[in-house]
């Protein structure tokens, strides 16, 4: 992919040209345009980068790369010309004998992408054998060999287990050894490793990278991540309401961009704040365990201490128990052992034996607001709840206060009357900001608040959050996986693994060196900006002898 | 618990065999347990339900011209005088070792037990059961399968829209139009209908209706009856019961298979080049059994449970015609042996669909 060697590799002839490219999508009743008027073309062995934001339209480029476009889309205009034949003019049984052979697609999700009845190796040589282009024994030993080159633990017989048996990361990678069957001339990466933890992140993209230069294939890498885009690509292309921002080579565009908007896409990496110690605690947790009925221990011994007006950021990988925590503070998940005492008063553990009152001065923020709301409330009714519910407002007490939370969040009044379906990712996570600031409450628990939405509606999210802090001189306990995030926001840190506490202090003690081993591994594993950051860690991790998470 | 600590001394491989083996046999045992229940609590439920019906056998045999002193003769002659605590407990616990009781006809030198009468019964309404199912169940299958495939296609609608017409008519309905269809097939010619059609029309009609195989429209068939014979006389029946069921399950099929069309594993499939018959035959229909499965046990069951009306039309001796009989002559040990075959059924039936879906879904027959 990169040019690693020093060496510049030979890129070859022209394989894709997408000339003038439209796409619609069907939603309310009516066509609306997705992408508007794309030109893209790609050499032998090149990887071009998309990035955008969501709905930028870059993963439906990608697909309609193929020919394909998902159920309720629709290509309008333009052409596809793929080794110099429009696949969109083509029938569909050669379009058909095309896809997996020569052009194949690795998801984002490969959890839901692999078909959960079918063992991973059935669905690996499937193309291969379907297509008539190798024997079943023959395809068999290849993807064997395919899962050797791409680093998966037992190559010889993780075949044979289905896709719930094995890891998100181990999964991304027998997908990649999927779409590689054929030996394609090109490979269409579709968000590959954002589902996936830093540390396993690395271990992906650094196997993509290697079987893509080692057979040399050409490859679409879609992403909202420039950190990760820089590592793969040899060209970037910015992406915005479907259509192109600009289009350069890697460095050329992490070092100079020419336009705006593509300096905002990283704004939030630049975003920091000045942390504040203070030894008045909110909360603080005690030598807490708690396990899921019978299972084993999900945190062990635990002990965290929140202060009072100020930020604590909880990081780890998925696993290590850091929305185990939120549920144990908010009582959902009575802890089995230990104590949590809340503004110098012993807490019950279990959401029963606490009054309304207590219950009122935590609150929660969930990761996803589609699922964390009521659909059919509207936004009034949503934040009216609590309102009522926990300080018995009613009339023009209770809408003038309505009003104030509104302002508070930055939201416009008009808003009241809306579903939730009706308002956009950042809108939704600010209704439940003020459903909860509506009880008034002395701490929030942030759980991935800001993961699911994009870039730029992230920071404005942190900002809104930071000024309420300093309004109101509400506590956070804000979980979350991603380290600039911490940078954002955080003035302690708390770094946990495999439901244990590594490392807890002050921001700035944590993120410089020395770290402990794993805090270590963590940090090294947030992608940079800087094109050349994959190649120098592995090869400083390779001397170093790290161990490495396995994927 | 005992596995787990076993399994922690062991070395790698047991705990693998172990843990594949185990949740999967634990649910079906635990699912069979849950059967014995809810068949113990049917039974109570059946035998106060009976207990409540008006009437009672002795006054319903001996007319309104007995005196109460044979009334109650006959009655202590059966043990309707014993409380009904007691009688339910002698009846269960016969009917846990097999014992179905004798009838309220028996008498005093003649026994008729419940087992020889429901038997027969029972033997006829199985037949007519596994014969409607071998058809209508691979049909149903087939049908849903090519209309998920072909979805808003003509063939679809067509599908659909016939499956939906012979749902909506009430079975009796069906079963009577089945069999003038048939009777027609001797006497259209003769009709003033057929008369004032022209000529072409009503030959071409006549034509069409010879073609149709001239089914028995009664199904009288007894214990003597050779088994060829026995699938001709019940065909009547069972197409109308074919008609009915089909398109329950039919409709299903295509539903269960429509709604994993959309899953991300489907495109991932077109992705990947496979033909749509491919799409939906291996990637779709393995994860779709369990809707489907759950849906063709209830109609395998309405089969057994729920044909008395087309037994009726036909004339044919199953078990529904012998329970509603005996509903009217008030032989409680009859009534009560059906009912209670009825509701073992539906729940063998649905225990053998949930064993299906676990086998069906890999995530329980393959753990982690």
């Amino acid at each position: 992919m990169k040019n690693n060697s020093g060496i510049a590799r030979e890129k070859g002839t022209d394989l894709l040209q997408v000339r003038d490219l439209h796409v619609e999508g069907f939603s309310d009743e009516r066509w609306h345009p997705i992408v508007r008027g794309v030109d893209l073309s790609l050499k032998r062995g090149e990887v071009l980068g998309l990035i955008g934001e969501s709905g930028a339209g870059k993963s439906t480029i990608g697909l309609a790369a193929m020919g394909y476009t998902k159920p309720g889309c629709r290509i309008t205009q333009g052409s596809v010309l793929f080794d110099g034949v429009d696949l969109l003019s083509m029938t569909e049984a050669r379009r058909r004998r095309l896809r997996g052979s020569r052009i194949a697609y690795v998801a984002q999700s490969a959890a839901a992408w692999f078909n959960p009845a079918h063992r991973l190796l059935d669905q690996t040589v499937e193309t291969a054998v379907a297509h008539g282009i190798a024997s079943r024994d023959k395809a068999n030993s290849d993807a064997i060999d395919l899962y050797r080159r791409l680093q998966l633990p037992e190559p010889e017989s993780i075949g044979f287990r289905y896709p719930h048996q094995v890891s998100g990361g181990q999964l991304q990678r027998a997908m990649t050894a999927m779409a590689m069957a054929c030996r394609p001339d090109l490979i269409v990466f579709d968000e590959p490793t954002t589902a996936l933890d830093v540390t396993t992140q690395v271990e992906v993209l650094a196997s993509i990278r290697r079987i893509v230069e080692d057979f040399n294939t050409a490859a679409i890498y879609v992403t909202h991540d420039l950190a990760v885009v820089a590592q793969m690509a040899d060209r970037i292309m910015v992406l915005r309401h479907g259509q192109t921002v600009e289009e350069a080579d890697t460095r050329q565009m992490l070092t100079a961009p020419a336009q705006e908007y593509t300096r905002t896409l990283w704004a939030v990496r630049k975003l920091a704040k000045p942390e504040v110690q203070t030894h008045d605690h909110i909360l603080s947790i005690d030598n807490v365990t708690a396990a899921y009925a019978g299972r084993v221990k999900v945190l062990v011994d635990v002990s965290i201490k929140v202060p009072r007006g100020r930020t604590v950021a909880v990081v780890g990988e998925s696993g290590s128990g850091k929305s185990t925590l939120a549920r144990v503070v908010t009582g959902l998940l009575p802890a089995m052992s230990g104590s949590i005492s809340f503004d110098a008063k012993p807490l019950p553990l279990s959401l029963k034996e606490r009054s309304k009152d207590l219950l009122r001065r935590i609150q929660m923020i969930y990761q996803s607001p589609d699922s964390a709301l009521n659909p059919r409330q509207t936004v009034e009714e949503i934040i009216a709840r609590p309102l009522e519910f926990y300080l018995g407002l009613k009339g023009q007490q209770r809408d003038r206060r309505i009003a104030e939370l509104m302002h508070m969040i930055e939201m416009d009044e008009s808003f009241l009357d809306r579903l939730p379906g009706e308002l956009s990712g950042g809108q939704k996570q600010r209704i439940c900001l003020a459903r909860a600031l509506a009880a008034n409450p002395e701490l929030i628990i942030c759980d991935e608040v800001t993961s699911a939405l994009d870039q730029i509606v992230q920071e404005e999210m942190l900002t809104l959050l930071m000024r309420l802090q300093r309004e109101l001189g509400v506590s956070y306990i804000f979980i979350t996986h991603d380290i600039a995030t911490v940078r954002a926001i955080a003035d302690e840190v708390v770094v946990m693994h495999q439901g244990k506490v590594v490392e807890q202090g002050l921001k700035t003690e944590i993120l410089t060196p020395p770290h402990a081993a794993y805090t270590e591994l963590l940090l090294s594993s947030v992608p940079e900006m800087d094109p050349d950051w994959l190649t120098t860690l592995l090869a400083r991790r390779k001397n170093q002898g790290i161990a490495s998470a396995a994927g | 618990m005992l596995a787990k600590r076993a399994a922690r001394t062991a070395d790698g491989a047991p705990l693998g065999i172990r843990m594949r083996v185990n949740p999967v046999a634990k649910t079906v045992l635990q699912r069979l347990g849950f059967g014995l229940i809810t068949l113990f609590v049917v039974s109570i439920i059946i035998f106060s339900a009976i207990a409540m019906l008006p009437g009672d056998f002795a006054k319903a045999t001996l007319g309104q011209s007995a005196t109460p002193e044979t009334v109650a003769a006959l009655q202590h002659e059966i043990g309707l005088d014993r409380p009904p605590i007691q009688r339910y407990f002698s009846w269960i616990g016969k009917m846990a070792q097999g014992d179905f009781g004798s009838s309220f006809a028996s008498r005093t030198g003649y026994r008729r037990t419940v087992a020889e009468i429901i038997a027969p019964r029972l033997y006829n309404t199985m037949f007519l059961a596994v014969m409607t199912a071998l058809v209508a169940v691979p049909l149903a299958l087939g049908l849903g399968i090519l209309a998920a495939l072909y979805r808003n296609s003509w063939f679809d609608r067509l599908v659909n829209t016939v499956t939906l017409t012979t749902i909506s008519f009430p079975e009796f309905f069906v079963a009577y139009m089945l069999a003038f269809l048939i009777i027609s097939r001797d006497t259209f010619a003769g009709t003033q209908f057929a008369e004032s059609l022209p000529v072409w029309l009503a030959v071409s009609i006549n034509w069409t209706l010879n073609v149709v195989p001239k089914f028995p429209t009664l199904a009288n068939i007894n214990d003597q009856t050779p088994f060829w014979e026995h699938v001709w006389r019940a065909a009547m029946p069972s197409i109308t019961l074919t008609l009915v069921i089909v398109a329950h399950m039919m409709r299903m099929t295509r539903a269960a298979i429509i709604n994993m069309l959309s899953s991300p594993y489907i495109d991932m499939a077109r992705l990947k080049g496979m033909r749509p018959m491919v799409i939906v035959l291996r990637h779709a229909l393995p994860n779709a059994w369990a809707p489907i499965v759950t849906v063709v046990a209830f109609n395998l069951a309405y089969l057994i449970v729920g044909v008395v009306v087309v037994e009726v039309v036909f004339v044919y001796p199953g078990v529904g015609q012998l329970m509603v009989d005996a509903v009217k002559s008030r032989d409680v040990p009859v009534v009560q042996a059906c009912a209670l075959v009825f509701a073992a059924t539906y729940i063998l039936l649905n225990l053998i669909a949930d064993i299906i879906s676990i086998a069906t879904n890999p995530r329980l027959l393959h753990p982690r």
